[in-house]
């Protein structure tokens, strides 16, 4: 109890008697408390760092179109084939309207930030991942003893190196290994690098289900004259599917905040936004501020999702008539 | 694709090849366990980085698993005000990035007054925006045979207790009564003598003791509490899954608490806990690699200075992944030495 006493009560004052509301940097050094006049005045950086004033309206629809998405597909009811065409086509339309597309001036990716560009890394490497790691997944079970080594070693050798190490792979490397009439943005270059890095992570995931399903149900199906990939299609991955969805909800909360080391190789997501914020010559040195204003939007997708996971495992525990 | 590459290093007027390793590093490095000065080969430098890594990651990892236990079991105490502030945070530091924890303990570290008002615990440990000082252990000089012999007997007791263990029992009290006599001699007849040596503050600065630098002491702290979070979860979920008839049972044997956990619940436990235990281990090695951003020079960071001072950064990053792959699969190879010996206990082979 003393200890919370000891620990609150300072943390209260700091946090909201002694801070200041409104008003200029002077005004929060004299109060001495938090200075959230600070993040009123550079919300606007923090959320979308140095995209173009003129066309802000895009990434508010981006990162609106975004997380609309999200909601719709962490409702069970809406699980579709539609939600499956949705998400490519809602990611293109963000790109689009990212880069300026329907009438504006072209918005090179280096211009990005913000949140529209950790959600967007997110969500895209994410996406683009489980696929490739069913085929993985797939291939690591395989009978045939070269796929199966090529899979288990592109798996160990990705999960055994850190993700620094990838991202400076797609800064240096990926540009040497392009022909030169191709060039790339440093964003695509990044999100195709962690996209094959996150594959490994998924296919493990999606392993896991695979050998949840009984042995029965393949060789069943495969009585039925079904060839392999129609056995797989129809009989085995939806049923291992289903048993990893809280996995990958949790695989993704992991990676969304794996995502902020995008600032190690420079580009502006919100964290290093919100660090960039911090470094303003008027309001220098709000780094407090900064740090808590990102760790709560970080903090709420997080929490949320790994509630959202807790209560999706006991809904589709609940319904699988076990 | 590859020969992409060798054309675009062609281009750049780079020769491919290891040959660069031999050339002299022109960087400082600001901390190192082996000495090394500007001048020294990049092969040295990369050295130091494997080193430095190594031993930010094995503190990491043995403070997270002591501090992780700790809070699995404060949380597991059941006093409600205790727990529950356990469980917030845990919640918060899991469900924020690792590298926005780092900034801020290195902001922190910065932020710390300087050495003449050091923030001081205990009287031995300071706190100051140069580092942290602890106090350092001083073993005499020429006790080096002391601690040979010491270190025999305690090898030789283990030994014994070890073939007691699998074949049949030896008097262990007898044994251990033995050894701590043997010991008392040796460390009596040799001189032996350990001391502590407390930092003070001297003039500007602290003299004495062992120090920290900010940026070793601020990755450190940020590994240690992101991954305690994660493996007291670990942990707790471990104990959980011992079910309560087999805590009933045990207690209906009339067992005590303490040989509750060490004989029915723990050996169960780790089951659970070791798989889940080594990959955080593993993640701890992979996430020391965040170093580069607050400038601790750990492997990553180091590489990354010789690929952007030589060029050669394809070499450079193969050189990074063939020693991250080298530290994991050792790493996991020991654990999973560890985890057949745990699977097996209770004779169901896993």
């Amino acid at each position: 109890m003393a200890l919370i006493v000891w620990l609150g009560v300072p943390l209260l004052r700091w946090l909201l008697l002694d801070a200041t509301w409104q008003g200029s940097s002077a005004e929060c050094t004299a109060r001495g408390g938090a200075c959230w006049a600070f993040v009123a005045a550079k919300l606007r950086f923090f959320l979308f760092a140095f995209y173009p004033a003129d066309g802000l309206w895009r990434p508010v629809v981006v990162c609106g179109l975004l997380i609309a998405l999200l909601l719709a597909s962490a409702m069970p009811r809406l699980w579709s084939a539609r939600l499956v065409v949705a998400w490519p086509v809602v990611i293109g339309v963000c790109l689009a309207l990212m880069s300026g597309l329907p009438g504006g001036s072209v918005v090179s990716s280096n211009q990005w930030g913000g949140l529209p560009i950790t959600l967007l890394v997110w969500m895209i490497c994410f996406t683009t991942s489980v696929p490739i790691a069913v085929l993985l997944s797939l291939a690591r079970r395989s009978r045939m003893l070269l796929v199966r080594w090529l899979a288990i070693g592109y798996i160990e050798l990705m999960r055994a190196i850190p993700m620094v190490a990838i991202l400076y792979f797609a800064t240096l490397i990926l540009p040497m290994a392009l022909p030169g009439s191709v060039p790339l943005d440093k964003l695509p270059r990044a999100i195709i690098m962690v996209a094959l890095f996150w594959t490994a992570y998924v296919a493990e995931v999606v392993r896991g289900g695979l050998q949840a399903v009984p042995k029965g149900q393949e060789e069943a199906a495969l009585a039925l004259g079904l060839g392999y990939w129609r056995a797989m299609r129809l009989i085995v991955l939806p049923q291992a599917l289903r048993a990893v969805v809280p996995g990958l909800v949790n695989l993704g909360i992991g990676f969304l905040l794996a995502t902020s080391l995008l600032a190690v190789i420079g580009i502006m997501d919100i964290l290093s936004a919100a660090k960039a914020a911090a470094a303003d010559p008027e309001w220098l040195g709000y780094y407090k501020e900064s740090f808590l204003v990102v760790a709560l939007v970080y903090f709420v997708m997080g929490y949320g999702g790994s509630r959202y996971s807790l209560w999706l495992e006991r809904r589709l525990g609940s319904s699988s008539g076990r | 694709m590859g020969s992409n590459i060798a054309a675009t290093m062609a281009r750049i007027g780079l020769t491919p090849g290891f040959g660069f390793l031999e050339r002299a590093a022109n960087f400082e490095i600001g901390e190192s366990t082996i000495s090394f000065r500007a001048g020294d080969s990049y092969a040295r430098a990369i050295a130091v980085g494997v080193l430095n890594t190594a031993k930010v990651a094995v503190l990491s990892c043995i403070l997270a698993t002591v501090l992780g236990v700790a809070l699995a079991l404060m949380r597991l105490a059941g006093h409600p005000v205790l727990s529950g502030l356990v469980r917030w945070s845990i919640e918060v530091v899991r469900n924020t990035p690792l590298l926005l924890q780092l900034f801020f303990w290195i902001a922190l570290a910065h932020a710390l007054p300087p050495p003449r008002r050091a923030v001081v615990w205990f009287d031995c440990v300071f706190l100051t925006n140069r580092g942290v000082y602890l106090p350092s252990v001083i073993i005499a000089e020429g006790s080096w045979m002391a601690i040979t012999a010491i270190a025999a007997i305690l090898l030789g007791w283990l030994a014994l207790l070890w073939r007691s263990r699998t074949r049949g029992p030896l008097a262990s009290l007898p044994l251990g009564l033995v050894a701590i006599l043997a010991l008392a001699v040796v460390i009596y007849a040799s001189g032996f003598r350990i001391s502590l040596h407390s930092p003070a503050v001297q003039g500007f600065n602290i003299q004495g003791g062992t120090s920290l630098t900010p940026e070793f002491a601020a990755l450190l702290v940020g590994l240690t509490v992101k991954f305690a979070a994660i493996f007291a979860e670990i942990v707790r979920a471990g104990i959980l899954s011992v079910r309560r008839e087999q805590w009933d049972a045990a207690r209906a044997l009339g067992l005590s608490e303490f040989k509750i956990v060490r004989l029915v619940v723990l050996p169960q436990a780790l089951r659970v806990i070791t798989p889940l235990a080594t990959s955080c281990y593993l993640d701890v090695i992979k996430d020391s690699s965040l170093a580069v951003a607050i400038g601790y020079p750990d492997l990553m960071n180091i590489t990354n200075t010789t690929a952007n001072t030589t060029g050669q950064a394809l070499e450079a990053l193969l050189i990074v992944v063939a020693l991250y792959l080298t530290l994991n699969l050792s790493v996991s190879a020991v654990m999973n030495v560890y985890n057949a010996r745990v699977a097996m206990r209770g004779g169901r082979p896993a």
